[in-house]
C-alpha cells in the first residue's frame, strides 16, 4: 500500500503511523457532557467503505494526515495536512 | 535422450552435477529435470503419502512431483522443483521423502494400507484415546509427513531485500507479455519486464511453430534484445511476481544466484521485491492439466506441454516409444512434433470420437482414452479402451492433456474470483478484480500465438491509455500460428482404482467422491477434507479437475461450486528472503551511546532499553555477582559521587511563542509559570486520564524549552507533541525537534558531585548559582554545554550535556575525576536501587494502566488550565479510594524476598485471583536498609501504611509478609538534594 503524503509524496505506508479515526481532531470542550467525552474517545464507526483516519509519516516529514481510505478495497481516494484540515474545521464553526 | 539439433541449450557448454550421489552431465539451460530425462532418469520423487514412485510432471514452476534438495550441510534447501532449477558446475541435489532410498523407500508400505488411508483418514482415526494425540499421534505423524527438510543450522546464505518502481510491470514474457512490453516501451513508459524463467520467451521457446520468418525462440530473442537495448526498460528474468497488493505493490522473488555457485557476501542467493507500478499487464500464459485415470501417476507420464517444451526447448525425448492422450487439438502437435523429431509415437489417443486429426503419421485412435498404466517405477504400459474393448500399448512415456488453464492466480489476490467460461472449461479474470492490472493473453483465455501477439500490444494500449500516454501508431504483428483450440471436457476416466488428482498431496478421484458423500461439499471443506490443493504447487495442476468432480459429484455447475482462495505467494517465497537482513544484527537497530565503548571495554553487561543499549553494571576484580557490583555502585551515589549516561533519555527541543501553552497542554501542571533557568518535573497524561510518561522540562529562554521524556516513550511523546501542535492546534506557534541523539547527557550524582564538577567546569558554580532545580549554559573544557541541577537518586545531583561529538572525551573525563575522589561509574542495576530507595516511578509503575491518583500526584494536575487527559482523569472510577495505589512495601522479616510481578492479598485472605488487591510493581535490595524494598499498589494502600499483608508470587513460589510503607525509603524531605 501507498500513502501520498502532500509533503513528500507517494511514500510505502511502512513510512506511516496509523492512528486510528479522524475523530481525535474534534476535541470536545472541557466542561462537555460527559456523554461527548465518552464518544470522542471510546466510540468509533466500522464501516465497510470510505472512512476517514489519522496517519503519521513519522518515517519522514513527521506530517500528522487525514487519509481517507476504502476498508473494503483499501483505495485511498483522499489524503491531506491534519493541520489544513483542523483549520478548515475551526473556520467552519 | 537427447534428440539432435533441437532446443536451445548450449551444446558447447558440458555441465556436471549430482543427484543422490551419482554424477550426471547436461548442457548449460538445462534444469535438472531436463538433464535427467536426458540421461534416462525417469524417477525424481516419492509421494507425499503413499510414498508411491513418482516422475517429472510438468516443465515448470507448477511441478508437483519432482521436488529436490540442492546443497548441503547448513546451506541445503528442500523443496526444490527440479523443473525450474538450474543446472550448474558442482550442483548437489537429491530426493526427499524417501528412505533408505529412492529406489527403495520403506514408507511405500503405505500404498498398500492405501483403502484404509483415504480422505479424512486422520481426522477419524486419531480422535481418542485424547491423551494419545500428543504422546502417540503427534510424534508419529510428523516423522512420517512432511516433503524436504531444513538443515536445522543457521542459514549461512545471504539474502537481500529490493524495491522498484515503474509505470507498467509486465508479468510474463511470453508472446503477449513481450508485445505489451514492446508496444509500452516504444510509448516511453518506464517498463519492468518480469519473468519466471531463465529465458525470456515463455511457451515460444517451447513450441515448434514459426513467428515471421523465425522460430518462435529466436523472434523472443530478438524482442528481448530490442527491449534490453531501452534504457526505459528493465529486464528481471528468474524473477517470479508472486502477489498483487494494494496501491499497485508487487511482490516478486528472484532467484540471483540459485543458478550459480557463487555464495557469500556480496551474492544473494535471492531477493525479494517490492515494486511499484502504476499500471500492470498480467501475461502469465496458462497451466495444461492432467487427465485423471488409473495409475495416471506414474514416472513417465506428463503433461503433453511439458513433453514438447522438453523436446523443443532442451532437445530432450521423454521417451523411445510415446503416446499422446489429450481431449483437444492442442495436444496433437506433440505427437506431431515428436514424430517430426523422429521419436517413435505409439498412439495418439484422442477422447473425441470426432476429432480432426489431419496428415498423421502414426495411428490414432479417436473416441479412446487412457484407463491404465503398468509399471512400477517407470512406466512400462497404458491400456486403452476403445469401442471394442480394452486393448494395451508398451510404452514408456505418456504425454496427456485435459486443457490449459488460465493462470489467474495474481488476479484473486485482491478478494477478486475468477469467472467459468465454458467454451475453454476453464476460468478467466474477473476484470477489475486487481486496479490498474490488465490481463492479456493465455492467461486470459486467448490460446493462439498471433491472438497472445495482438493481445499483448492491446493491453499496453490500455495500459498506455490509463498512464496518460500516447500508444505507438502501429505495432507490426508477426505472422504466427491461429489455429483456433477446441476441446471436450474429460476431467476423470471413468473406472476401478485410484485415479489421481493431486499428485503432490495423493488426493485420488474417490478422495474427492468421498468428501463429497461425507458432506464436505462446499470447495473450502472438500480442501481440508482432502488436502486437495495444499503445500508448495497449491494444486496448480490439480484444482479444476477436482472441483469440476466435486460439482459432479454434488449435482452442481462449476461456477456455482467455485474456486478456493487463492492467496499469495504464487509460489514458494523462504521466509529468509522477505526477511533478508533480519538475521542477527539486522533484526533490529541498535542504538549507542557515545559511553558504549567504553562501557563495553570496562566489562559491563549492555541490557536492550528499547532499540538502545545501556550497561548493566561495571563489574571489578573480585566481585562474582551482580548484586556486588551494584550494591558498590549505589555507594558511590551515596557516599560519594556515581557517573550514569543518561543520554538514552528522550529530549525534544521546544522553541516559539507558543511553547509554554504547548507545555501547560501536554502537563498535568503549569510551566508558563516556570523560570527562564529552572527545571520542573511534569507528569503527562493520555487523553483517557492515565499516565503517559513523566519527566523533567527545563526552561532556557522565554520561548525555549528541552523536555526529556523516559527512554522507552521518547517516540511516543514526540508524536504526541506533534499531534496536539498539528491536529488539536495549528494555530500555535511552536515547533518540537528531537534532539535526543545530538547531546550526549550524564548523570552526576552523589555528595561530592560539586566538587567534582567545580575540578571541571569552565566557571565553578555554588548553591546560590545552582540551586536545586536550576539549569543553564556551561563550558565543559571549552565546551559549550547545559548544566541541569536535577536528582534521579534523591541525592545531590546534576545532569551535565554536551554535544554528542564531545560525549566519549566527557564521559572518560567525569569517570576519571570520580574515580579520583573515590566514586565511579554506575549502572541500570544500581539506577534502579536508587530510584526505588527514593519512591521514583518509571514505566514499571506508569504501565498504562495507572492514572495519576493511582501514583499520588493527583494534586498535580493543575485546576487552574485544562490539560490533556484532565476531563477523563476526574472520572469516579479513577479516583476512586478503593483503587490500587502506590505504596512501598519492605518484608516484616528482614530476610523476606520480594518478587515483582507477585500479588498482594489481606493477611488472612486465600492467595486466588479474586482476592488480589494489588501487585509488586518494583523490586531492589536496599544497601542503606539492608534488606528488600519494593514498590507496588495496593487497594487504598495510602491509608494503610504500617499494616502487614501478603505477598504471592504463585509463578516463582514466593510468600512473604510485607509491611505497607510510604513509597520514599530515604531522605524522606528530599534534604541531600537541596543540600
Amino acid at each position: 500500500m501507498r500513502i501520498e503524503c502532500p509533503m513528500c509524496g507517494s511514500r510505502d505506508r511502512r513510512e506511516f503511523y496509523y492512528q486510528g479515526a479522524a475523530v481525535m481532531l474534534a476535541r470536545p470542550d472541557p466542561q462537555a457532557h460527559e456523554a461527548d467525552w465518552e464518544a470522542y474517545l471510546h466510540l468509533r464507526e466500522n464501516p465497510a467503505g470510505p472512512t476517514r483516519e489519522l496517519w503519521q509519516h513519522d518515517g519522514g516529514c513527521g506530517a500528522w494526515l487525514v487519509v481517507t481510505r476504502d476498508t473494503v478495497s483499501h483505495q485511498i481516494s483522499d489524503t491531506q495536512l491534519a493541520a489544513d484540515v483542523k483549520r478548515a474545521m475551526g473556520k467552519a464553526s | 535422450m537427447r534428440v539432435a539439433g533441437k532446443g536451445v541449450i548450449d551444446r558447447s557448454k558440458a555441465v556436471s552435477f549430482s543427484f543422490d550421489g551419482r554424477r550426471y552431465s547436461g548442457f548449460a539451460g538445462d534444469t535438472v529435470a531436463s538433464a535427467l530425462l536426458a540421461n534416462g532418469v525417469s524417477l525424481m520423487g516419492r509421494s507425499f503419502k503413499y510414498h508411491r514412485p513418482r516422475g517429472v510432471l510438468s516443465a515448470g514452476s507448477e511441478e508437483p512431483n519432482a521436488l529436490i534438495t540442492t546443497g548441503t550441510g547448513a546451506g541445503q534447501e528442500p523443496n526444490v522443483r527440479a523443473t525450474v532449477q538450474e543446472i550448474y558446475e558442482g550442483l548437489v541435489t537429491r530426493s526427499q521423502n524417501a528412505w533408505p532410498s529412492l529406489d527403495f523407500d520403506v514408507m511405500a508400505v503405505n500404498d498398500l494400507a492405501a483403502p484404509f488411508l483415504g480422505a479424512g483418514f486422520y481426522y477419524k482415526t486419531f480422535m481418542w484415546p485424547k491423551r494419545f494425540w500428543e504422546a502417540v499421534y503427534e510424534p508419529v505423524i510428523r516423522k512420517a509427513a512432511g516433503l524436504g527438510a531444513l538443515s536445522g543450522q543457521n542459514n549461512p546464505d545471504t539474502y537481500e531485500r529490493a524495491y522498484a518502481f515503474c509505470d507498467l510491470l509486465v508479468i510474463g514474457a511470453g508472446p503477449a507479455g513481450l508485445m505489451a512490453a514492446l508496444t509500452a516501451a516504444r510509448a516511453g513508459a518506464d517498463v519492468i519486464l518480469a519473468d519466471e524463467d531463465s529465458l525470456m520467451g515463455g511457451r515460444l521457446n517451447a513450441e515448434s511453430g514459426a513467428v515471421g520468418h523465425q522460430s518462435g525462440a529466436v523472434w523472443a530473442a530478438g524482442i528481448v534484445a530490442q527491449l534490453s537495448a531501452m534504457d526505459n526498460v528493465r529486464l528481471m528474468s528468474r524473477t517470479t511476481v508472486t502477489g498483487a497488493y494494494d496501491g499497485g505493490m508487487y511482490g516478486a522473488l528472484e532467484r540471483v544466484n540459485q543458478h550459480t555457485g557463487i555464495r557469500g557476501a556480496g551474492a544473494p542467493l535471492e531477493a525479494f521485491w517490492r515494486i511499484s507500478a502504476r499500471h500492470s499487464i498480467l501475461a502469465a500464459g496458462a497451466l495444461e492439466r492432467p487427465i485423471a485415470f488409473r495409475n495416471n501417476d506414474r514416472p513417465g507420464i506428463m503433461t503433453a506441454g511439458a513433453v514438447r517444451a522438453y523436446l523443443n526447448r532442451w532437445g530432450v525425448a521423454p521417451g523411445k516409444r510415446v503416446a499422446v492422450f489429450g481431449n483437444n487439438d492442442d495436444a496433437h502437435r506433440t505427437a506431431r512434433d515428436l514424430a517430426a523429431a523422429g521419436v517413435h509415437v505409439v498412439a495418439l489417443i484422442d477422447s473425441r470420437p470426432d476429432a480432426v486429426i489431419e496428415g498423421a503419421t502414426f495411428p490414432v485412435f479417436k473416441g479412446a482414452q487412457v484407463c491404465n498404466s503398468g509399471g512400477r517405477k517407470a512406466l512400462e504400459s497404458i491400456t486403452i479402451r476403445t469401442d471394442s474393448g480394452e486393448e494395451a500399448l508398451q510404452v514408456d512415456c505418456l504425454a496427456m492433456s485435459g486443457g490449459w488453464n488460465p493462470t489467474v492466480h495474481l488476479t484473486c489476490h485482491m478478494n477478486g474470483r475468477p469467472s467459468w467460461r465454458e467454451d475453454i472449461q476453464a476460468f478467466v479474470p474477473t476484470p477489475g478484480s486487481i486496479p490498474d492490472m490488465t490481463v492479456a493473453g493465455a492467461c486470459n483465455g486467448v490460446f493462439s500465438t498471433r491472438a497472445c501477439l495482438s493481445d499483448g500490444v492491446e493491453a499496453a494500449r490500455t495500459a498506455l491509455g490509463a498512464l496518460g500516454r500516447k500508444a505507438p501508431a502501429e505495432m507490426a504483428l508477426p505472422e504466427a500460428e491461429d489455429t483456433p483450440y477446441a476441446l471436450s471436457p474429460l476431467w476423470a476416466v471413468a473406472g476401478a482404482g485410484r485415479a489421481w488428482l493431486d499428485f503432490q498431496n495423493d488426493v485420488s478421484v474417490k478422495d474427492i467422491k468421498q468428501a463429497a458423500a461425507e458432506n464436505f461439499s462446499s470447495v473450502e471443506h472438500m480442501k481440508r477434507y482432502t488436502t486437495q490443493g495444499m503445500a508448495t504447487d497449491q494444486g496448480k495442476n490439480s484444482n479444476v479437475a477436482a472441483l469440476a468432480i466435486l460439482a459432479d459429484a454434488t449435482g452442481r455447475g462449476i461456477p456455482q461450486t467455485g474456486t478456493t482462495t487463492f492467496r499469495p505467494p504464487y509460489a514458494p517465497v523462504a521466509i529468509a528472503a522477505m526477511g533478508a537482513g533480519a538475521q542477527g544484527h539486522g533484526f533490529a537497530p541498535e542504538r549507542h551511546t557515545t559511553s558504549h565503548k567504553r562501557s563495553v571495554a570496562m566489562g559491563a553487561p549492555m541490557i536492550e532499553a528499547g532499540l538502545w543499549y545501556r550497561p548493566s553494571y561495571f563489574p571489578k576484580a573480585g566481585e562474582t555477582t551482580w548484586q556486588q557490583s551494584c550494591d558498590r555502585e549505589v555507594g558511590y551515589v551515596r557516599k560519594a559521587v556515581g557517573i550514569c549516561d543518561v543520554s538514552t533519555l528522550g529530549k525534544i527541543d521546544i522553541q516559539g511563542p507558543d511553547a509554554a501553552r504547548l507545555l501547560d497542554f501536554v502537563y498535568t501542571n503549569m510551566f508558563s509559570t516556570l523560570p527562564v533557568g529552572r527545571v520542573r518535573y511534569g507528569v503527562m497524561l493520555r487523553e483517557d486520564g492515565t499516565v503517559m510518561d513523566d519527566g523533567t522540562t527545563a526552561r532556557l529562554g522565554a520561548e525555549h524549552f528541552v523536555m526529556t521524556t523516559t527512554t522507552a516513550a521518547a517516540g511516543n511523546v514526540m508524536r504526541h507533541l506533534e499531534f496536539v501542535c498539528q491536529a488539536l492546534h495549528p494555530e500555535w506557534e511552536v515547533s518540537c525537534t528531537s534532539v535526543t541523539e545530538q547531546w550526549a547527557q550524564f548523570a552526576v550524582a552523589g555528595p561530592m558531585a560539586r566538587a567534582l564538577l567545580n575540578g571541571m567546569l569552565d566557571k565553578p558554580i555554588d548553591n546560590e548559582s545552582w540551586p536545586f532545580m536550576a539549569c543553564g549554559d556551561v563550558q565543559l573544557g571549552g565546551v559549550a554545554g547545559r548544566l541541569f541541577r536535577i536528582s534521579f537518586s534523591g541525592e545531590h545531583a546534576y545532569e551535565i550535556a554536551v554535544p554528542s561529538r564531545y560525549g566519549a572525551a566527557a564521559f572518560d573525563a567525569l569517570l576519571g575525576r570520580a574515580e579520583q575522589m573515590g566514586g565511579g561509574a554506575y549502572g541500570m542495576e544500581a539506577l534502579n536501587v536508587l530510584r526505588i530507595e527514593k519512591g521514583f516511578i518509571t514505566h514499571a509503575e506508569i504501565e498504562g494502566r495507572a492514572t495519576a491518583f493511582d501514583i499520588g500526584m493527583a494534586r498535580m494536575i493543575s485546576a487552574k488550565k485544562d490539560c490533556i487527559g484532565k476531563t477523563m482523569a476526574a472520572r469516579p472510577g479513577l479516583v476512586d479510594a478503593l483503587r490500587p495505589q502506590l505504596v512501598g512495601l519492605k518484608p516484616v522479616e528482614p530476610g523476606g524476598r520480594l518478587t515483582a510481578g507477585a500479588h498482594l492479598f489481606e493477611r488472612e485472605a486465600p492467595a486466588i485471583r479474586e482476592n488480589s488487591k494489588g501487585h509488586v510493581s518494583s523490586v531492589c535490595y536496599s544497601p542503606e536498609l539492608g534488606m528488600m524494598i519494593g514498590l507496588g499498589f495496593f487497594a487504598a494502600g495510602p491509608a494503610r501504611h504500617a499494616e502487614v499483608i501478603r505477598l504471592v508470587d504463585h509463578l516463582r513460589k514466593v510468600e512473604t509478609e510485607v509491611e505497607i510503607c510510604h513509597p520514599v525509603f530515604l531522605d524522606p524531605q528530599g534534604e541531600r538534594a537541596r543540600g
